[in-house]
């Protein structure tokens, strides 16, 4: 996968969210072991410690558990993944939206341009 | 977390020029710092008195519990921001002659770090492309088992495909118990690997901070408050 991060936010919360939206949408299931704390810094080129404190309070929030000198692991509970990624939904649809009320569309005019440029 | 380096009202004039001008800081261990600045603000000074290869005008600095010295260069890895390798000796040559010089010096892992760029042992400096020589002075600096890694502007004037491979290489080697320092004015290629920054200005620490802390609470990033504070 690929991590796209914004500049202007604070890194820790997106390496979490990001992370939600794989447990959310399935791609790592209960059970599952994470990548290592290593890994996840490589692939987004994010310090170590950002990606243990992120990984720290998923395990907090519960969407997460370690197990000693074995590394982390998806939990049972997705609930709180799924929250997470239907929050980000939510918010981006809502930017989206005013972006496109401020160009001037009405509601009507941006679902027809969604359907219109979906297709290309 | 220990204090790994810790400044304390360092000051270095040079002639009528002030150079730093009361700088006190606490690095501890396990971090990854950006010492930014622009050209001139006092990086390369402050750098080379933790190196031991200038003598502050008044202050101390202690890395370790160490005033630099013999004892420092044992613990820091420094990597100069002039090209300091002999271009007529083999890439084998300089390998060795680092692992003669520093007890800390891990052969089998510069030759694992190199080979995997291909990089061949009988090749001679001279003939790397600029790219491949900043990467070899890399793995030889990163080689060592070091407490605290300087890099004097690691990524200055290096091809993006260069500089991705720095900053992995710095996250590959990270190690809870050493910290690694770098100096750049590039910030916005670097911000993300960052666990806290320091902006230098006219001899003096303008700020010390977080990155996440920056961008929570200036909802910006790193580079775009540097180009704010900097701004001429």
């Amino acid at each position: 996968m690929t991590w796209i991060l914004d500049k202007k936010r604070p890194l820790c919360p997106q390496i979490s969210e990001q992370l939600c939206i794989l447990i959310a949408s399935g791609q790592l299931k209960a059970g599952d072991r994470l990548m290592s704390v290593r890994d996840v810094a490589v692939a987004a080129s994010v310090t170590p410690n950002t990606v243990q404190k992120s990984f720290e309070q998923l395990e907090q929030t519960g969407v997460i558990y370690s197990k000693r000198g074995s590394g982390w692991y998806v939990s049972e509970n997705s609930e709180i993944a799924k929250t997470v990624l239907s929050g980000l939904i939510r918010e981006k649809t809502k930017a989206y939206l005013d972006d496109m009320r401020s160009l001037g569309l009405s509601i009507e005019q941006i679902l027809t341009n969604i359907k219109e440029y979906s297709y290309e | 977390m220990s204090e790994l380096l810790v400044c304390s009202h360092l000051s270095k004039r040079y002639g009528s020029k002030q150079a730093l001008n009361d700088i006190s800081l606490s690095i501890e261990s396990g971090k990854i710092i950006g010492l930014l600045g622009p050209n001139g603000a006092g990086k390369t000074t402050l750098i080379k008195i933790i190196n031991g290869l200038l003598k502050p005008t008044s202050g101390m600095v202690s890395i370790g519990g160490y005033q630099p010295s013999v004892d420092t260069k044992k613990i820091i890895s420094y990597l100069p921001d002039v090209n300091y390798l002999y271009h007529w000796m083999t890439v084998e040559q300089i390998v060795s002659m680092f692992s003669e010089f520093y007890e800390d010096f891990r052969t089998e892992l510069a030759y694992e770090m190199l080979s995997r760029l291909g990089i061949e042992k009988k090749a001679r400096l001279k003939t790397l492309s600029k790219g491949n020589k900043e990467k070899v002075s890399l793995i030889l600096v990163m080689s060592r088992n070091a407490l605290l890694y300087v890099l004097d502007e690691p990524i200055a004037g290096v091809d993006p495909a260069t500089r991705d491979y720095i900053i992995t290489t710095i996250i590959n080697n990270y190690n809870p118990s050493a910290s690694v320092l770098i100096s750049t004015h590039l910030i916005s290629d670097i911000e993300e690997v960052l666990d806290d920054v320091i902006f230098i200005k006219g001899g003096r620490i303008v700020l010390h901070n977080t990155v996440d802390e920056i961008r929570e609470q200036h909802q910006k990033s790193v580079d775009d408050l540097f180009r704010e504070v900097f701004k001429w």
